[in-house]
C-alpha cells in the first residue's frame, strides 16, 4: 500500500519557540490516522501544515506525492481539489445557505448542471445524516453538531480521496459523537477515503483510529495503534488510554 | 479509459454496458449519453466494465434507473463488484427527494410584501431603539447613586481612542475648512470692499456650525463603526452572554463608558477644531485681504459674541450622545452571521451622520427662532 502522507523530521517554530522537533510518520492509503496530544502540543499546527495553511520550518512533508514546500500554484490547486477539510467549528460560509455551502465547490470547479449539483449536494447532506429540510437554512440557524455535519458534507462533495478532520467530535453530545465516529468509518469503508484527524476523544481513539501519533513536549512520544499504546509503560501516555 | 455507455439492443432486452471511469469529472459528459427511453421493455445495466466510480457517477446511474422505472421499464443490474454494490447501496438510501428551493411570487406581491416587511421591521427597530435609550437612561440613573460602579478606566480608554486619537485628522480637516470658507468669502467680500467682515464670516460660521458638524461627522465615521463592530463581534463570540452570566452589567461595562467618552471628548475636540479653523481663516485673511492677525483678533473680540462659540460647544455633547448610542445600539442588533457585521456597521455610520445633521438642523432652527 502506498503512503498518502510522508512526514520526515518536521521542525516547526513560532519565532524562537519550537513547536515540533523532528517529527516523522507515514499515513497509508485507507487508514484512519489520528494526531493526538495535550492542548498546545501543536496538533492543529501539524494538520495546518498538511493542508497548506502554514509552512514547516524544515523537514520533508509529502501529501499525495506532492512536496508541500515546493509547490507551484497549479500543483497546489490540484492538491486542494483532491482533499476535503472539516474545521473544528465547521467554518461554514455564513452568507450562504447550507445547500450553497455544500455545493459551492461543484459550482466553481465543475461543469455539472445546476440540478445535478443540487442533487449531489442533497445526497451528501443525507449521507452525513442530515435531512433535506436543512438545505435552505443558514449556518447561524444550525446547532453545533449540525454545522459539523454540513462541514463534513462540504468536505466530501468532490469525493476526495483524503479527508482532514480537526476535532470532529469535540462539542458534540456523546451519542452524536459516536454517530459521527460510525459515519467516518462507514465513509472510509464505502468511499475508500484516507482520514487524518486531530482528536481528544478517548472513544474515538479506541474505536475509530487505525493508528495514531501522540505529540508531547515538541517530540513525537508515540506512534502505533491502541493495543500497542495499552502495553506501553510510559506514564505520560497513560492518560490517552484510561481517562485519568 | 474513456467512459462510455454502449447500447446493445435485442428483441426483448436493451443492455447498457457502462465502461471506463464514472467519476465527477466525467459525469456531465456521461449524463448526455444516458438514455431516457429505449425500445424494449426490459433494460439491463451491465457494470462489469467500470474501472472507477464515485458517488457522482453512481448518482447519475440511480437517477437514470429511477427515471426508467417511472416509465414502467423493467430494470435489472448485473456485474456489480462488491465495492460498487456497497457504495451503490449507500447512495440509493441517501437519494434525495425533491425539495422546493425557491418560491416564486409575482412582482406586485413581492413589492408589497417587501414594503410591509420594511415597515414592520422599522417599527420593531424604533421600539427597540427607544427601549435601548430607556435602558441606558435607567442605567445612568442607577450609576448616579452608585458612583463607585463607574468604569473610569474604560471611559478614559475610549476617550483616548475615540477623542484623542481622532485629533490629528479633525484638526487637519477643520484647518482646511477654515481656509476654504475664508477663501471663498474673501473673493465675494472684496467686491464690496467689505474685507473686514471676513472675521465675522469665518468665526461665526465655523464655531457655531462647521467645526461641531465636521468633528461629529469624522467621529461618527471613526467611532460609530468601531463601536458597532466591537460590540457585534463580542456578541458573536458570546462574550456578552458570558458577561451577563457573571452578573456584569453590559450597560456599565460596554455602553456607558462609550457614551460618556464621546459626551466628554466631543466638546474638547470641537474646541480645538474651532481654534484651528479660525487660524486657517486668519491665515487666508492675512495673505489674501491684508488683514493682520492683530486686526483679526481685535475685530473678533469686538464683533463676535461669545454665544456662538458656546452654542457650538453645547451641540458637541449632544452629537456625541447620538453617535455613541447609535453605534452601540446597532452593535447589539448584529446576529450571528459575519455578513450582519458589515451591514450593521454601515447602517450605524450612515444613521449616526444623518441624525447628527438632522439634530443640527433642529437646533439651528430652534435657536434662531429664540433669537439666539
Amino acid at each position: 500500500m502506498s503512503s498518502v502522507i510522508v512526514a520526515k523530521d518536521i521542525v516547526t517554530k513560532f519565532g524562537q519557540k519550537i513547536i515540533h522537533n523532528k517529527i516523522s510518520f507515514e499515513v497509508k492509503k485507507g487508514e484512519i490516522f489520528g494526531i493526538l496530544g495535550g492542548s498546545g502540543s501543536g496538533k492543529t499546527t501539524l494538520l495546518r501544515e498538511m493542508i497548506l495553511l502554514q509552512k514547516q520550518h524544515s523537514g520533508l512533508l509529502k501529501v499525495l506525492e506532492y512536496d508541500v514546500k515546493n509547490l507551484s500554484n497549479r500543483e497546489a490547486n490540484e492538491l486542494r481539489s483532491r482533499w476535503g477539510v472539516l474545521f473544528q467549528f465547521g467554518a461554514l460560509f455564513s452568507s450562504l445557505t447550507v445547500l450553497e455551502n455544500v455545493s459551492i465547490a461543484l459550482k466553481e470547479y465543475t461543469d455539472l448542471s445546476s440540478s445535478a449539483i443540487t442533487k449531489a449536494a442533497l445526497m451528501k447532506l443525507k449521507m452525513v445524516g442530515l435531512c433535506e429540510d436543512v438545505a435552505n437554512l443558514y449556518p447561524s440557524e444550525l446547532s453545533g453538531g449540525m454545522k459539523k455535519r454540513v462541514g463534513l458534507a462540504r468536505a466530501l462533495i468532490r469525493d476526495p480521496k483524503l479527508l482532514f478532520l480537526d476535532e470532529p467530535t469535540s462539542g458534540l453530545d456523546p451519542k452524536s459523537a459516536r454517530d459521527f465516529d460510525k459515519l467516518i468509518v462507514a465513509l472510509r469503508d464505502t468511499l475508500g477515503i484516507t482520514v487524518i484527524m486531530v482528536t481528544h476523544d478517548k472513544d474515538t481513539i479506541s474505536s475509530v483510529l487505525d493508528r495514531f501519533i501522540i505529540l508531547h513536549d515538541t517530540k513525537m512520544a508515540f506512534l502505533g495503534n491502541i493495543l500497542e499504546l495499552k502495553q506501553s509503560k510510559d506514564e505520560k501516555l497513560k492518560e490517552f488510554t484510561d481517562g485519568k | 479509459m474513456q467512459p462510455s455507455v454502449e447500447i446493445v439492443n435485442s428483441d426483448t432486452m436493451t443492455t447498457f454496458v457502462c465502461r471506463g471511469s464514472w467519476t465527477l469529472e466525467n459525469v456531465t459528459k456521461l449524463s448526455k449519453s444516458m438514455p431516457s427511453t429505449c425500445r424494449a421493455k426490459g433494460v439491463v445495466f451491465d457494470f462489469s466494465h467500470i474501472d472507477e466510480f464515485d458517488t457522482h457517477g453512481i448518482l447519475l446511474i440511480i437517477e437514470t434507473i429511477k427515471k426508467l422505472e417511472s416509465q414502467n421499464y423493467q430494470v435489472e443490474k448485473k456485474g456489480q463488484s462488491k465495492d460498487f454494490l456497497a457504495l451503490y447501496e449507500v447512495c440509493e438510501i441517501n437519494f434525495p427527494k425533491k425539495i422546493e428551493l425557491t418560491i416564486k411570487h409575482n412582482i406586485a406581491n413581492e413589492f408589497f410584501y417587501k414594503l410591509g416587511h420594511l415597515i414592520s421591521e422599522s417599527k420593531k427597530t424604533l421600539i427597540s431603539f427607544f427601549s435601548f435609550v430607556g435602558g441606558l437612561t435607567e442605567a445612568v440613573g442607577i450609576l448616579v447613586f452608585k458612583p463607585q460602579n463607574i468604569r473610569f478606566k474604560a471611559t478614559f480608554y475610549h476617550i483616548e481612542n475615540s477623542g484623542l486619537k481622532a485629533l490629528p485628522i479633525i484638526l487637519l480637516t477643520s484647518f482646511l475648512i477654515g481656509i476654504v470658507i475664508a477663501f471663498q468669502g474673501a473673493v465675494q467680500l472684496e467686491k464690496f470692499g467689505a474685507n473686514i467682515f471676513i472675521v465675522e464670516m469665518v468665526t461665526i460660521s465655523v464655531t457655531r456650525e462647521l467645526a461641531p458638524l465636521i468633528t461629529a461627522i469624522v467621529i461618527a465615521g471613526r467611532s460609530a463603526s468601531a463601536y458597532t463592530a466591537q460590540i457585534g463581534v463580542m456578541k458573536i463570540t458570546e462574550e456578552i452572554d458570558a458577561m451577563k452570566t457573571m452578573g456584569f452589567s453590559v450597560w456599565n461595562f460596554l455602553i456607558i463608558p462609550r457614551v460618556f467618552a464621546l459626551i466628554i471628548s466631543l466638546p474638547l475636540v470641537v474646541f480645538f477644531a474651532d481654534v484651528i479653523s479660525i487660524l486657517g481663516g486668519m491665515l487666508v485673511a492675512a495673505l489674501q485681504l491684508g488683514i493682520s492677525f492683530e486686526e483679526f483678533a481685535n475685530r473678533m473680540q469686538e464683533s463676535v459674541e461669545i454665544k456662538h462659540i458656546v452654542i457650538g460647544l453645547i451641540k458637541a455633547p449632544i452629537f456625541g450622545w447620538i453617535i455613541a448610542v447609535i453605534g452601540c445600539f446597532r452593535g447589539f442588533q448584529i446576529n450571528s452571521s459575519t455578513e450582519s457585521v458589515g451591514n450593521y456597521t454601515t447602517i450605524s455610520v450612515v444613521n449616526a451622520i444623518f441624525w447628527v445633521i438632522a439634530m443640527d438642523a433642529v437646533i439651528s432652527v430652534f435657536l434662531t427662532e429664540l433669537g439666539l
